[in-house]
């Protein structure tokens, strides 16, 4: 069954790929050729996945494929004026937001704010012919898409998203934030967002990834963001998934981790019908420290599907990983959270968490921890949590004045408040905080934003 | 105040309360004593509303109105308030939050205007004198980590900035040093009014030195067994449990048939 259906529905993807081939002002005489080519042909190899693969067990991207999707050629404002974009910008919030309407620059939109020195910003597409030498090394090079149909799907069709460098003991305080916003006017429209950043020694950054899209609009975002954290670098990586309620969502982050390197990572997703992210690091070398915290928020019929995979390759490196899912009506959510300690990685310090609160009755959550442990002197813990809400700590609040609603919400909030707290972006903290509460408030369960 | 007639309640497949009644009136404090499982907290639980426990007979009036009718929220609105044997903690919730809402849900209930952060906090200064509780213990995570003394403290805090018509304290003693006990005691009497009425419940008699009750009545087996004056209680210390409930086996021994 598996083989039969991953012929046919590659070819829409394939036919696409041949047509830019040929056509693509941007693909002419590119050195990137032979990188998309190479990723067309290994998608063509693979396919798509099915319930059969490990990987994709719990998560069924059919639903994806019965739709013909198509990516737009060229930059259109699609209708977006900078007033509209100002309920994703977490105003006020002084920051550079590079805005991207369905996978190309708008530079029109987007608010640059002076870069302090050693540290370049620019639209990928456009640093992808002026930076060769700098970003071959490393573009394409991390994430893995030898096995994820939909990363190498990316590398085929990469459209444009961030390049960042930051020069060695360079540093930029203020956060970047990058909006990818996808909108469909008749033809459901796919786009490929695709973020390279380089952090150099010693250096400091920020960066938060929104994928926002109107209600009831169909698209799909099939993005990848590489990082590379040099050595004693710290990287702040927040992605903020708040795609349309019928929005497919598939997305990688992979971070590669030097020497004493620290990278924080909150994947928080509270959109999109069916989401499916991959959030992996790598302890390239020793003493690396990676913080991976998620919360996902659900419900209606949506289907959120974490993995995350931290691969101590190294010895003497901390991981703490906390993911908190809160499912409502018939929604599910997957969290499937892997740790591998390489025979050689001692001293790994190593603890993942996983909680989840069931709201209604008819959601669901499947957690699979899976740890591969083959060094010897670690410290490795785990725990996964499905629960209901509280009832004595209903009744408690009930029998201080509060409402049975408030009170049930006043409960939620408490338990995700614990990854919020930990946002190094106050305006973003802020936000979220903010717009979970109007959401639990208008009654909408914990689903979808109203 | 707050009649209790004829009161059934179970949990479980258990009948845990097997007819009571109770008249307490405005300004009076009653006492309600009774050896461990007895159904004292059962009977808090009921008046408080919680829905594990299900009411099979009898009914409660309180303030003229059917209490059982309302939803737990509904009574504190109303002016009941419930001091827990067994503060539950609840993580990510901070008193200061959980206090400042109950109060806003009470005076919107009532028509007065919300207090904002200011009035908020002037009122829990003066409050917190009353329990000697530390301010840091109110940002925290309600009950969270507390020591037993705390979270009674926590208690009796609770009840002064609610400020309740009818308080009903479940033993609110047990556990407490000597020290912490007078603390919560003067608490407890510092409220005492003509408006508020209190049921303390309690096994030992030792609150009862500092809280003076009305009446005291002694539960066993899911009914009041004897009612009395303050005097009841020092019997009952002197005397121990072990001669109510020979005196209730008694009872029921001696009693005729039912027809
Ligand atoms: N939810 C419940 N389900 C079953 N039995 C219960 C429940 N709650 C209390 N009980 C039982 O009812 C009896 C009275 O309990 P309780 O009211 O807590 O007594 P007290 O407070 O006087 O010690 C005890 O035997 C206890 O085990
Ligand atoms: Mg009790």
């Amino acid at each position: 069954m598996s083989t039969a259906r991953a012929g046919i529905e590659k070819d829409p993807y394939l036919a696409a790929f041949a047509r830019l081939r040929k056509e693509s002002p941007a693909w002419k005489g590119s050195w990137t050729r032979p990188l998309r080519e190479a990723a067309i042909t290994r998608f063509a190899e693979i396919g798509f996945p099915t319930l059969q693969e490990e990987e994709w067990r719990k998560t069924s991207v059919a639903p994806i494929l019965r739709v013909p999707f198509a990516a737009q050629p060229a930059y259109s404002a699609n209708g977006f004026t900078a007033k509209a974009l100002e309920r994703y910008t977490f105003e006020p919030w002084e920051c550079t937001h590079l805005v991207f309407i369905n996978g190309h620059f708008a530079p029109g939109l987007s608010r640059l704010r002076p870069l302090p020195e050693g540290v370049i910003v620019e639209p990928l597409a456009q640093a992808l012919e002026k930076r060769r030498d700098e970003i071959e090394p490393h573009l394409a090079r991390h994430a893995d898409d030898r096995h994820h149909a939909f990363a190498a799907l990316n590398t085929a069709f990469m459209q444009d998203g961030v390049y960042v460098r930051i020069a060695d003991g360079a540093s930029i305080e203020e956060p970047l934030h990058l909006l990818f916003i996808s909108t469909s006017r008749g033809e459901p429209v796919v786009s490929y967002p695709r973020n390279l950043i380089v952090a150099g020694k010693g250096s400091r950054l920020s960066i938060v990834e929104s994928y926002v899209g109107p209600h009831h609009d169909l698209y799909f975002t099939d993005a990848l963001t590489e990082i590379v954290a040099g050595e004693d670098a710290a990287v702040d990586h927040y992605r903020l998934q708040r795609e349309s309620e019928k929005a497919f969502h598939v997305a990688v982050l992979q971070a590669d981790l030097g020497r004493y390197a620290r990278l924080g990572s909150w994947n928080i997703s509270l959109g999109g019908g069916l989401v499916r992210t991959d959030v992996n690091a790598l302890f390239g070398a020793e003493g690396g420290e990676v913080r991976l915290d998620g919360l996902y928020i659900t419900g209606g019929s949506q289907h959120v599907d974490n993995h995350t995979l931290i691969d101590h390759a190294s010895p003497g490196c901390t991981s703490h990983e906390l993911y908190k899912g809160v499912l409502d009506d018939r929604s599910r959510g997957v969290f499937d959270g892997r740790i591998i300690v390489r025979k050689d990685a001692q001293k790994t310090d190593a603890h993942q968490t996983n909680k989840n609160l069931l709201v209604s009755e008819d959601a669901l959550v499947d957690s699979t921890p899976r740890l591969q442990i083959l060094a010897d002197d670690v410290k490795c813990t785990h725990g996964a949590t499905i629960g209901q809400i509280d009832e004595d700590a209903m009744f408690y609040l009930r029998t201080r004045a509060i409402s049975e609603a408030a009170a049930r919400n006043l409960l939620i909030q408490a338990f995700v408040s614990e990854v919020l707290h930990g946002m190094r972006i106050e305006p973003i903290r802020a936000g979220l905080e903010c717009l979970l509460f109007t959401r639990l408030r208008k009654g909408h369960g914990a689903g979808v934003e109203a | 105040m707050l009649q209790i007639r004829n009161l059934h309640a179970r949990a479980g497949d258990k009948e845990i309360l097997r007819g009571i009644d109770l008249d307490l009136k405005a300004g009076e404090v009653h006492a309600i004593m009774g050896p461990n499982g007895s159904g004292k907290s059962t009977l808090a639980n009921v008046l408080a509303g919680r829905e594990s426990v299900e009411v099979t007979k009898g009914q409660v009036l309180y303030l003229g109105r059917d209490l059982l009718a309302m939803p737990p929220e509904e009574r504190a609105w109303e002016g009941l308030f419930l001091a827990f044997q067994y503060p539950v903690e609840i993580p990510g919730v901070s008193t200061l939050y959980l206090l400042k809402a109950g109060l806003n849900a009470i005076r919107k209930h009532r028509g007065l205007p919300e207090v904002d952060a200011i009035e908020f906090l002037a009122l829990i200064k003066e409050k917190m004198k009353l329990v000697d509780i530390d301010q840091s213990f109110l940002s925290r995570a309600v009950n969270e980590g507390f020591s037993g003394g705390e979270k009674k403290r926590n208690e009796v805090l609770q009840m002064a900035v609610l400020d309740p018509k009818l308080a009903i304290l479940d033993e609110t003693d047990s556990g407490l040093d000597i020290d912490a006990l007078r603390v919560v005691a003067n608490g407890v009497n510092g409220l005492r009014s003509k408006e508020r009425s209190m049921l303390v419940i309690t096994h030992y008699q030792r609150l009862l030195n500092y809280v003076v009750p009305d009446r005291v009545h002694v539960l066993y087996n899911g009914r009041i067994v004897r009612s009395g004056d303050k005097d009841l209680a020092l019997a009952l210390e002197k005397k121990g449990y072990a001669w109510i409930e020979q005196e209730a086996r008694g009872m029921a021994a001696g009693a005729p048939p039912s027809a």
